[in-house]
């Protein structure tokens, strides 16, 4: 259940995890900008791109496995691109026949499709680094310093410090239901969909009530605390010459590809 | 979804008697390592006879909650075997192991998701697609056999812990487990509501095994404990020897009484 | 590729969750729809910090949170997939539009930041999608069935709950259209028929979690309770629904081969050549043009601009009406 929901930073000590979060943030987002610009067949600078993450992937101390099967989850959307490659006129690659119907592959499809493929997996390798190399309450104080609403980012704390709690709290609902979900010796069982339907909505209702109560003896935990709607911390959050310098460099790097698309080859 | 496998054995012989030689629950050599590398089993090896009562001790993270949920298939994946009345637990046979072992979890906020006292009891015999008539008798029979039966149309959730805890082992006797399998049964209840189910728990002639830090429990309703401690069991034996051992308790993170 | 990677993406295939990774919507979609989910994020956390006291801050996290835990509980439905809820409407009739649309797009931040569950750059679309359009469809329910009967308004939420998920579908298919990863003429109808059956699921578990809480605590979801939340909201509530009638409206109408047209006159060639750099691809432009889809473009860009002077209008009146 709960795979695929741990944590995805990784406790290394490294160059890029001691940068500060608004560097990293605003360099993920402008080079996830950057690729999303970059032109369809651009394959060199696609590998460019690549071996900028790789580069980083290193410094950090990450593992390029990691940062490749995480990357995997952008795939089933690419379903919705495929049709590129039977509807876009070009010169035909392949023809499939399918009854009556005829499915030609072109190879300007083929081209737009595979760009798209790569665009999405340089972008979402990008976004993977931020978070495996960034804590969550320094990525919500980047958010902070970047201008984001505080209301949002206040929010977005209590959140994160109860997103576990609740999905512990749910896996245990299911877990519940799944220990009781038996079939007879006849080979019956499942009961009706509606049925199945409000089930599952009930253990909605149930887990809503208990997270407002939850709330509330949060809010009354926090006046006895003191607490007056901030959330604050002891990381100062400087930018240092190295935190300048590294984002410089970030942004020299995507110049370059933006350079390499267009004008090389 | 084909069944595989029928009960092997049963509890009852062929005249409907106790039959008391019969294993229920048979555990070999079980390793289990959670996902994220912690080891949480190192070979565990249980044997269950129908009609015995077990207790299930040990420090926190001994691997006792882990242990009942391997019991009906909910963790899987780690080495060993196990048996439940003569059917191995394998994903084939889990929805018919899923009606043979009676899981009452610690929390019965977590059993109860259903309005209704009613529904909640009713969830077993309803997704086992028993005909409706059937599935009145069983709450019905369930009800009474835990004391809840002016209850039926009660909300969950405003029931207090104790009521809570009951209904949550309703919910399983609805579905006529041979083995039922408790976690902390009498964790967060008062001294009568705790007493109320200690008495509960003794009545019902069932095969059980539950896992406790209530030594008090253990002596006055379990002939048989176990003992377990980081991930394998250091004793197992009648309670009353147990208990005079102070080393073998002190070492394992128990107190005498 | 594996059997858990096939899994896997059978399972995203049959939920509700359209989370649109980056690089697969052109900048000038992915800016536009940032603009506009921050703009509604900017009302709603005003409207949201005066309606609501400090109390509500914890409460909406833990709710964001559950909205998030949620999501997980599912239902099996037939041949291995499963119901999922998504849970903009339920979040806007437990807590009102604004705070719901708030939680609603929280819980898309944190999806998309820590969990790689849908782009950043692209993450303002997401939180229109499946937040701020869910959550407005939610909060017209208190103005439809508020005052009526138990299960008149389980139906209403039902059904708004089921429209939410189309709605959301519907905008994804759009946005995946207009940045040429998908011709309009097989992304549209494909999203629209598969999510018009997933959300079923939305709204099924949608009924059940409200009827749960109707029996259990009457207290919160009685028409006073939410009060609070209603109001001038309605204003922005009714209007995305317009947006949506108006996306939806010239598809309806056209004839047949309304949609087949829609892919010729687009011009493939153009997408296919048009570098997606430019910042108003060449196709965006004469929106005059009497196709389909710069009917439906103008449709949206109308509503906006209507949507825009109704706020700034309401808010003229409301300050007029605080000082008399």
């Amino acid at each position: 259940m709960l795979e695929g929901l741990l944590d995805r930073y990784l406790n290394r000590a490294s160059f890029v995890h001691d940068l500060d979060p608004r560097v990293k943030v605003v360099n993920a987002f402008l080079f996830i900008l950057s690729v999303v610009l970059l032109p369809d067949g651009a394959w060199i600078a696609y590998f460019l791109g690549w071996c900028a993450i790789l580069a980083v992937a290193l410094l950090a101390r990450v593992g390029a496995g990691f940062v490749l099967r995480g990357s995997l989850v952008a795939f089933p959307f690419a379903l919705v691109a495929i049709t590129l490659v039977f509807t876009l006129p070009g010169r035909p690659l392949l023809t499939l026949q399918l009854g009556t119907w005829e499915l030609s592959a072109s190879d300007a499809g083929l081209v737009r499709f595979t760009s798209i493929l790569a665009r999405s997996w340089l972008s979402v390798q990008a976004a993977i680094l931020l978070t495996a190399t960034t804590r969550s309450p320094d990525l919500l104080h980047a958010l902070r310093h970047l201008r984001v609403p505080g209301l949002l980012v206040t929010i977005l704390s209590f959140m994160i410090r109860y997103l576990y709690v609740l999905v512990d709290e749910t896996t245990r609902l299911l877990r519940a239901r799944q220990a009781r979900s038996a079939w007879s010796a006849q080979g019956k069982g499942g009961g009706s969909l509606f049925w199945r339907a409000r089930v599952a909505g009930n253990m909605t209702g149930q887990l809503f009530l208990r997270s407002l109560e939850r709330s509330d003896r949060i809010y009354n935990a926090m006046l006895a605390r003191g607490f007056r709607s901030q959330f604050v911390t002891i990381n100062p959050h400087m930018m240092r010459r190295r935190d300048w310098v590294a984002g410089g460099l970030g942004i020299c790097v995507l110049l370059l590809l933006q350079f390499v698309a267009h004008f090389v080859s | 979804m084909p069944i595989v496998h029928e009960p092997v054995t049963s509890c009852e012989d062929s005249f409907g008697h106790p039959a008391p030689d019969v294993l229920a629950l048979e555990v070999q050599g079980l390793h289990f390592t959670y996902p994220d590398g912690h080891v949480a089993l190192r070979g565990i090896s249980l044997q269950v006879r129908c009609g015995e009562k077990v207790a299930l001790v040990g420090p926190n993270g001994a691997g006792k909650s882990t242990l009942l949920l391997h019991l009906n298939g909910l963790l899987n994946g780690g080495q060993g075997n196990i048996r439940v009345m003569g059917m191995p637990v394998i994903a084939p046979n889990l929805p018919l192991i899923r009606a043979r072992v009676g899981l009452v979890f610690q929390n019965p906020d977590d059993q109860l998701f259903s309005p209704t006292v009613y529904e909640d009891v009713a969830f077993g015999p309803l997704h086992m697609g028993l005909p409706e008539e059937e599935v009145r008798r069983r709450v019905a029979y369930a009800l009474t056999q835990v004391g809840m039966a002016q209850y039926a149309d009660r909300l969950s959730y405003h029931l207090s812990m104790g009521e809570k805890k009951r209904v949550a082992i309703a919910t399983v006797l609805s579905m006529h487990p041979d083995i039922l399998v408790l976690d902390e049964p009498s964790a967060g209840l008062d001294p009568r509501a705790r007493r109320g189910l200690i008495n509960l728990l003794r009545a019902l002639p069932i095969t059980m095994l539950a896992s406790t830090h209530d030594m008090l429990m253990v002596r006055d309703l379990f002939p048989r404990t176990v003992i377990m401690d980081e991930g394998r069991i250091v004793a197992d034996g009648p309670t009353e020897e147990l208990l005079e051992q102070r080393d073998l308790l002190e070492a394992h993170g128990l107190e005498k009484l | 590729m594996d059997t858990a990677m096939l899994s896997h993406i059978w399972k995203e295939v049959t939920t509700a969750r359209m989370h649109i990774p980056d690089g697969f919507l052109s900048l000038p979609v992915a800016l536009a729809f940032w603009v506009i989910s921050a703009g509604l994020l900017a009302i709603a956390a005003r409207r949201t910090q005066q309606q609501l006291g400090e109390r509500q801050i914890p409460l909406m996290g833990v709710m964001a949170a559950f909205i998030f835990a949620a999501q997980m509980i599912n239902f099996p439905v037939a041949g291995g997939t499963s119901g999922h809820l998504l849970g903009g409407v339920l979040a806007a009739i437990m807590l009102g539009p604004w705070a719901g649309m708030l939680v609603m797009a929280c819980v898309i931040i944190v999806q998309g930041l820590l969990f790689q569950d849908g782009g950043l750059l692209v993450m303002g679309a997401n939180i229109f999608n499946m937040g701020l359009l869910t959550a407005a469809l939610g909060s017209l329910y208190h103005g439809l069935a508020g005052r009526q009967s138990k299960g008149v308004r389980l139906v209403v939420a039902g059904v708004l709950a089921w429209l939410s998920v189309i709605a959301g579908a519907l905008f994804t298919a759009l946005q995946l259209g207009f940045s040429g990863t998908s011709p309009f003429a097989i992304v549209v109808p494909a999203m629209l028929g598969v999510h018009v059956l997933i959300g079923i699921g939305e709204g099924l578990i949608t009924m059940a979690a409200l009827a749960f809480v109707m029996q259990v605590r009457p207290d919160l979801v009685s028409v006073e309770a939410v009060r609070a939340g209603g109001g001038r909201s309605w204003v922005v509530a009714g209007l995305l629904i317009a947006l949506v009638v108006a996306v939806l409206s010239p598809i309806a109408s056209a004839d047949p081969d309304g949609l087949e047209r829609v892919a010729i006159d687009m011009g493939f060639e153009e997408i296919a050549a048009a570098p997606p750099y430019e910042v108003l691809p060449d196709y965006v432009v004469p929106l005059l043009g009497e196709t389909p889809v710069s009917t439906i473009a103008a449709g949206v860009l109308g509503v906006l601009v209507v949507a825009a002077v109704a706020i700034i209008v309401g808010r003229l009146l409301r300050q007029r009406a605080a000082i008399t």
